[in-house]
């Protein structure tokens, strides 16, 4: 089981994957918006999404979970 | 010399040569980890070639050579000195003697003015032998003296293949370059038991000090490396980039055109400003093939510092990644900016800034890291370079991002755009929310949107690029796929450049 967390601080722009899903290593999981940039945070494992712990729209502070991947 | 003292000289030279004691020898293999002379062997193009000290407590039982190896050998072709800790004896401790070598060949790498490498693996100040080694004029305090007075003059690169604890890890701390093997090499002032025993956190070595938390959470570590082969190999080709010294200029190497894509720079850089875009991609297609050699690469990685070689020339690249963190500056990265900033401008190596950046971050976490000194720290590195500097706008360059990239006002030899440049105090959306926010909120809903929409067009003409380029702001507009062409001769133009930023002693560094 693994954490995802935020790189930065910023808001939750899309969440990509919905729970249950199965994802691979280095795919996009949720994209932040940050600076005015897209900031896109990847799985760092493949698994399935256990839980989405972010709603779009969500203030997250960086090391902020954003998902939980097992 | 009679027959019995020739033979007496070959023993004692053999037993030397063996190192520490068989089990220890055993031990190490099992962890990987080769034997000194080993090490040396591969480390050099034809050995260690003149040896000193080699005989330090020969009269002592069990202390070969004291434990450590000094001396000189070739890297290609280039005289370097180096100091070789041997674990095998007393787990590579330092004695008195051990301090002495060290500090004497450091005195030589000084006076014949070449670069010194650190052969790291020692579990520290041999106790026993305190009064001697640790307080005086020639204790283990004059090696860091010593590596701060060679800092800059020849490189120092530490190859840390154990543990470097306590004092010991301020060898690695001095050097321009620390590279680490993972799994074996350590880096701490107070071991795992000690930290138990004294402030009572329970904490793994790895999480205390390993090589991988190193390199891509502290910043102690430069390069990871998986075996001391890989860190051994790639010693001998970072110094391939560097001069014998900092009076000398690095040595040019026989030209390569890049790696082939198919795609080219102009069809890879997106038209969205804030989009994410890879700029390992566009470093690829405008060095030479196989020429980079990267510096920091897990630690703060929205930052790319690497070396590489342009028409076979040496540089220095410090460019944002937009792909890491949207290529927003942080404390971390602008803390290893400048490092690479300095390292490169103390052995004349060039620098250029690939500049793509939405500026430095915002919000209470780095503002409490110290965002605002460890930014100063990069733009006054930065500043003071007199290497050739060339600034390359690639895509947007918004506030202090322009600044910390080598904008005009730093004084690079030039400031070249791309047409994608984008450069101003903040891009478009936040420039019309700021100046507009009160009249947007008095609009009607419905009218709000065109406005908006207007007012972006408006400032997006405002800071054009063209209009940049006709102000003299930058110096130049260049296709994308001319990049590299430019860059070649603006380098070789600005090859004779001399300048020297100031004659005072030194600047309050705002470090």
């Amino acid at each position: 089981m693994a954490e995802l967390k935020a790189s930065m601080a910023g808001n939750v722009w899309k969440v990509v994957v919905g729970e249950g899903e199965t994802v691979t290593d280095g795919q996009d999981i949720v994209i932040l918006e940050s600076m005015k940039m897209e900031i896109p945070i990847a799985a760092e494992q493949s698994g399935s999404v256990k839980e989405l712990k972010v709603n779009e729209g969500d203030f997250v502070n960086e090391g902020d979970v954003l998902a939980i991947i097992e | 010399m009679s027959q019995s003292t020739k033979t007496t000289l070959n023993d004692i030279v053999e037993t030397i040569k063996k190192g520490g004691s068989t089990k220890y020898h055993e031990k190490n293999a099992e962890k990987g980890k080769l034997f000194v002379r080993e090490r040396l062997q591969l480390l050099f193009d034809e050995g260690i070639e003149i040896e000193d000290a080699f005989f330090a407590n020969c009269t002592s039982e069990g202390l070969p050579a004291d434990g450590v190896v000094t001396g000189i050998g070739k890297i290609n072709g280039q005289t370097v000195c180096v100091m070789a800790n041997d674990s095998t004896v007393k787990a590579g401790s330092w004695g008195a003697k051990t301090v002495e070598k060290i500090i004497r060949i450091q005195e030589t790498a000084e006076k014949l003015q070449v670069p010194l490498l650190y052969l790291v693996d020692s579990a520290g100040a041999r106790i026993t032998d305190q009064i001697e080694m640790f307080p005086g004029r020639r204790g283990a305090g004059r090696i860091f003296y010593n590596q701060v007075k060679l800092s800059g003059k020849v490189p120092q690169i530490c190859l840390l293949f154990g543990p470097s604890a306590a004092g010991g890890a301020y060898i690695p701390a001095f050097c321009d370059i620390v590279v680490m093997v993972d799994g074996n090499a350590s880096m701490y002032l107070g071991s795992p038991r000690m930290a138990e025993m004294v402030i009572g956190e329970k904490v793994t070595e790895e999480e205390m000090g390993g090589a991988k938390m190193h390199c891509s959470v502290s910043g102690c570590g430069d390069v990871l490396a998986k075996s001391e082969e890989e860190a051994i190999a790639f010693a001998r080709r970072y110094l391939s980039y560097f001069p014998t010294n900092y009076q000398q200029k690095p040595t040019p190497v026989e030209a390569k055109d890049p790696a082939s894509f198919e795609k080219t720079l102009a069809d890879i850089i997106p038209a969205n400003q804030n989009a994410p875009f890879n700029m390992y991609d566009l470093i690829n297609r405008v060095v030479d093939e196989d020429s980079v050699c990267e510096i920091k690469k897990l630690f703060a990685p929205e930052l790319i510092t690497t070396l590489a070689r342009i028409n076979g020339q040496p540089v220095g690249i410090i460019a944002n990644q937009p792909r890491v963190k949207g290529g927003v500056l942080f404390h971390d990265s602008a803390d290893k900016a400048a490092k690479f900033i300095t390292l490169c401008d103390a052995f004349h190596i060039p620098l250029l800034f690939l500049a793509d950046i939405p500026g430095f971050m915002i919000g209470t976490k780095v503002e409490q890291a110290g965002i605002i000194r460890h930014g100063a720290k990069m733009i006054s590195a930065m500043s003071e370079a007199t290497v050739p500097k060339i600034s390359v706008v690639v895509r947007k360059a918004y506030g202090a991002g322009l600044y910390a990239m080598a904008g005009p006002a730093f004084e690079p030899d030039c400031c070249l755009a791309l047409p994608s440049a984008f450069i101003a105090v903040m891009g478009a959306e936040a420039a019309v929310n700021a100046v507009y926010a009160n009249k947007i909120n008095a609009l009607e809903p419905n009218e709000r949107g065109a406005f908006i929409a207007q007012k972006r067009e408006e400032y997006n003409q405002d800071i054009d690029i063209y209009r940049l380029a006709s102000e003299m702001i930058v110096d130049a507009i260049v296709a994308p796929n001319d990049l590299r062409a430019e860059l070649t001769s603006r380098f070789a133009a600005y090859n004779s450049k001399q300048l020297t930023f100031t004659d005072r002693k030194h600047g309050v560094y705002p470090v």
